[in-house]
């Protein structure tokens, strides 16, 4: 229940970045806060097994930059660009991958 | 058993083969064209065949050259070469066990940053890889231009730069293939270094090359390297082929314990690490920007459709035009296709020994049987070809990708998958559609779970046959509110379905294997004519193919159930005696014409019945004039005597002939009835009996339980068996609606009863056609038996629960069926809460554990 309710907090934060804002911004954060529009490095992520692999394959390595682009209609998957593509993923996995603004 | 991989046997004559004829495996990430490519290289000649063992399709083709003939295998899209998914290990394994003379890597020169892991993966394999690097043209629009030549270089390998969709580059790839292959092995292409974990390969490969079966098997450095990083298939191989894999498993993890202790970093992640640091450098040398910051056309559609007020409608749109061309018109192309089929069995009807006067032989009731069996699956074919064609094109376009993306979050919540929606559409939502299609549908759901799930629920949806029922009982029992309990019907099925996805996904299907859902976003593309229709015929053929095996099989199981005992003596008397009657009748009526003698045992009064029953349909067949007046001419010069009764032209054959179409409708219903009346004292009629102290708690009597039961065979008989039971008053032409109700009346049916037999139908069992593809796509009979299993079960306590508490609480019809609404929908909305079981802290729980005990 405790999770559902963060899923759904996060959901609402599907907005316009918001670059005015730096000193907002923390240090580092999970790419699920990532504002829409908003461009982000990724730092490390905590995926384990086949997750891990397939975030791998798609690109999802330190270092990489990400712009997160849109969310879905009901706030999950999120979808985002990765240099020349573009990659959906759900925020429970998203949740997994931490990152730091560009 | 037999092993899954080769012994060394196998791989010495695979060897030794002769080098003209060679065979090639074309692989790569989703998404890079890799079936475009496909189809530039081999152009039609090509065929669908399977994975041994696995659902997976693998698509192979040939074309010639001036030295020979090609095989080319389409391998599984896959993003890599790990054993986590189910493609992966078939392209894997592929690969390893049949050894093709040269990989033809399909990479995406959009992304060739990412498309170079999955190439890296290839050459540490040691096969020969030429690259076609697919879409130049997509990628320099979007800004990007590729140095081929730079790229063959670095990596030691051939490029071709490629345009798959229109064919360009094709005879350079086909030389290069040929090249490839000739040459022994791959000499001089990239070696990716480990740097830290380089000493740790050393002496993993050194004890993996004490085994020669082992190096003969599979490339070492690849083994070390997959060892180091845990992959669970690898560990299978080594316990194959070495014979002291301990010693192997013990170094490999002292190795990694060392390697993590000193470095802080699992081998995999160095690995991934050192992937990518050379796939950056070799994109910096060979990609030249020449345009920054575009945005790419599919991006910009995208900003409409995926918007996230307008995408719903989009998509509610997408939909409604996929269920009107393909269930709705291709319903109305089936009335085309029909005589065709008719054709078909009326000649295997003429082949067959003729029919009795009141009873068939076995030789010609049973393969009839089972030609109408095929003949109702083979009538779904224009459905099906429409649909797979409008799917060909959602895969194309790419607009798939984007349905799942926007309903992944809600089937998410019941185990389900974003690309479900297809597959429920096509089952028939809410307005009927056909579980066939659907199921059939599921294949490209990727995760496996989900997959299972889909198929399982499908056939809750609202089937076109299930239509008939409803509205017969909607009509005897629910006059006042048919319009409140149309809309039950067509929500309640989904929120239903959605519940038992849910339950299945947290126990049966429980240990399943699930994916993420992390997935490209494909780019739009103008879906090719050319390929759309040859995926629609290839995937109605494997149709056709698959179900007509099964079919035949099933289908005599159900005559038997359906058909024995037969009907008991005294019954069958009682048809004689009618029979006799009417034929007294007629012949009365010949008395005293030139006919009499013709016709006065009963074989010539059968054959002329016969014979009669043709002319007839012949006639309704001949569509133009002179074909009609052919068939004249046939009949007159075959049976001369008998021909003035067919066709009457003086008063007194007029009078014999009207005579005679009184016996054959006579004849007629009482094979009708015989047939029926066979059913209810058939094995499943019997069953329906035993049942009903079970199925009384349902408020179901003997007689709906046969109906139930028959209707198994195909939806459409549960009414026309209904209508057999219910007899009383059918000779006043009375309609059936009223002869249930007074019936129902007298025995005290209430709307009660029509919800609880409403309920079970929209739960009921998929019907033959629909388990034999629930087979087919599951790979296992053991799903098809749930399939019908689970859902009586289910169908009949959800029934009864509904029939039994509804009666104790003195509910109306209408009161329950308020009631069970509300009931399921809050079921549904809390189930859709609960934690799904596949997900720990981690995230989902993957059945391919990386572990070092195999």
């Amino acid at each position: 229940m405790k999770r559902f309710r963060k899923i759904h907090k996060l959901s609402t934060e599907c907005t316009e970045c918001t670059l005015g804002t730096e000193h907002h911004k923390p240090p580092c954060q999970v790419l699920t806060q990532v504002k829409k529009g908003c461009r982000c490095r990724i730092r490390r992520h905590n995926a384990h097994g086949a997750i891990r692999q397939r975030l791998l394959d798609l690109g999802f390595v330190p270092n990489a930059e990400v712009e997160m682009i849109r969310c879905a209609t009901l706030g999950d998957p999120l979808e985002m660009r990765m240099g020349d593509y573009y990659v959906t993923l759900r925020k429970r996995e998203a949740d997994l991958i931490e990152v730091q603004m560009a | 058993m037999k092993s899954r991989w080769p012994d060394l046997f196998e791989i010495k004559a695979q060897m030794s083969s002769p080098k003209n004829n060679i065979s090639i495996g074309l692989a790569g990430q989703q998404n890079a064209g890799k079936s475009t490519i496909f189809n530039m290289l081999t152009g039609a000649s090509q065929h669908i065949a399977n994975y041994p063992g696995v659902t997976v399709d693998k698509k192979v083709g040939n074309y010639r050259d001036e030295h020979g003939r090609v095989e080319v295998v389409d391998l599984p899209g896959t993003y890599s070469l790990t054993s986590f998914s189910l493609e992966e290990r078939v392209a894997r394994d592929f690969l390893l066990r049949e050894k093709p003379d040269a990989i033809v890597n399909v990479v995406d020169a959009s992304s060739l940053r990412r498309g170079l892991y999955f190439t890296f993966q290839l050459l540490e394999m040691s096969f020969p890889v030429v690259m076609a690097l697919n879409m130049v043209d997509v990628a320099e629009a979007n800004g990007r231009r590729v140095d081929s030549e730079k790229l063959a270089q670095l990596l030691g390998i051939g490029v071709v730069p490629t345009v798959g969709r229109k064919g360009r580059g094709k005879e350079k790839l086909r030389q290069t293939i040929r090249q490839t292959a000739r040459e022994p092995k791959a000499k001089g292409s990239l070696r990716i270094e480990y740097d830290r974990l380089e000493e740790h390969i050393d002496s993993v490969y050194d004890v993996l090359s004490e085994s020669k079966a082992l190096a003969m098997a599979v490339p070492l450095r690849w083994m070390a390297v997959k060892l180091l990083e845990g992959d669970s298939e690898a560990f299978k191989l080594l316990n194959h082929y070495h014979k002291q894999p301990e010693n192997v498993i013990e170094l490999v993890r002292s190795s990694v314990e060392a390697f993590e202790e000193k470095t802080d970093i699992s081998p995999g992640d160095y690995i991934v690490s050192c992937r990518d640091r050379e796939a950056s450098r070799i994109v910096d040398q060979c990609v030249e920007v020449i345009n920054t910051n575009t945005v790419h056309v599919s991006e910009k559609i995208d900003r409409v459709l995926l918007h996230r007020g307008l995408a719903p409608l989009f998509l509610v749109l997408t939909v409604y035009l996929i269920y009107e061309l393909s269930i709705v018109q291709g319903y109305k192309l089936t009335f085309l296709t029909w005589p065709a089929l008719a054709w078909i069995r009326a000649t295997v009807a003429g082949l067959l020994p003729d029919p009795g006067m009141l009873q068939d032989t076995i030789l010609r009731s049973l393969p009839l049987w089972m030609v109408d069996s095929v003949n109702t699956l083979l009538n779904y074919v224009p459905i099906f070809l429409i649909l797979f064609a409008l799917i060909a094109i959602l895969e194309d376009s790419g607009y798939m990708a984007r349905i799942a993306f926007i309903l992944d979050r809600v089937f998410h919540s019941f185990g389900l998958h974003g690309q479900s929606t297809l597959p429920f559409i096509l089952g028939g939502v809410f307005t009927g559609g056909c579980a066939v299609p659907g199921i059939m549908a599921t294949k490209g759901i990727p995760d496996e779970r989900s997959r299972l799930a889909t198929i399982l629920t499908v056939p809750y949806m609202n089937c076109l046959a299930k239509i008939p029922l409803y509205t017969l009982l909607v009509n005897i029992y629910f006059t006042a509110s048919r319009s409140y309990v149309m809309l039950f019907i067509s929500t309640i099925t989904i929120i239903m379905a959605m519940i038992i996805a849910k339950i299945l996904t947290s126990t049966v299907l429980r240990g399943r294997e699930t994916s993420p859902f992390i997935m490209e976003m494909p780019n739009y593309h103008m879906p090719m004519v050319t390929s759309v229709l040859r995926r629609a015929f290839d995937r109605t053929w494997v149709y056709i193919k698959k179900v007509g095996t099964i079919v035949i099989a099933v289908a005599v199981c159900v005559y038997v159930l359906l058909q024995f005992p037969g009907i008991p003596d005294d019954r069958m008397e009682h048809y004689q005696k009618r029979m006799d009657a009417a034929i007294k009748d007629f012949q009365a009526d010949i008395q005293g014409t030139q006919y009499a003698d013709l016709l006065d045992d009963e074989q010539g009064l059968l054959d002329l019945l016969n014979i009669s029953a043709r002319y007839r349909e012949a006639k309704l067949a001949a569509s133009t004039q002179e074909a009609s007046r052919a068939v004249d001419e046939r009949y007159e010069a075959r049976y001369p005597e008998l021909f003035p009764l067919l066709r009457a032209r003086d008063a007194e054959s007029r009078a014999i002939s009207r005579s005679l179409r009184n016996l054959a409708n006579e004849r007629t219903t009482l094979r009708t009835q015989i047939r029926e009346e066979t059913i209810v004292h058939s094995y499943f009629g019997s069953l329906g009996k035993a049942l009903e102290p079970v199925t009384q708690f349902a408020g179901f009597d003997w007689k709906i339980n046969v109906a139930l039961i028959s209707s198994f065979a195909a939806r459409e008989s549960s009414v026309a068996t209904l209508g057999v039971l219910f007899q009383e008053g059918a000779d006043e032409n009375i309609p059936l609606e009223e002869r249930m109700e007074r019936e129902g009346e007298a025995g005290g049916n209430t709307p009660l009863h029509a919800l609880a037999l409403m309920l079970f139908f929209a739960l009921y069992p998929p019907c033959l056609a629909a388990t034999i593809m629930v087979k087919v796509q599951t790979g296992s009979y053991k799903w098809m038996f749930f399939s019908i299993a689970f859902p009586t079960i289910f169908g009949l306590a959800v029934a009864s629960g509904v029939f039994t508490f509804g009666t104790m609480l003195g509910l109306s019809g209408i009161q329950a069926m308020g009631a069970f609404y509300v009931l399921a929908l809050i079921t549904a909305i809390g189930l859709s809460f609960i934690r799904d079981p596949g997900w720990d802290q981690g995230g989902p729980r993957y059945t391919t554990k990386q572990e070092f005990t195999p």
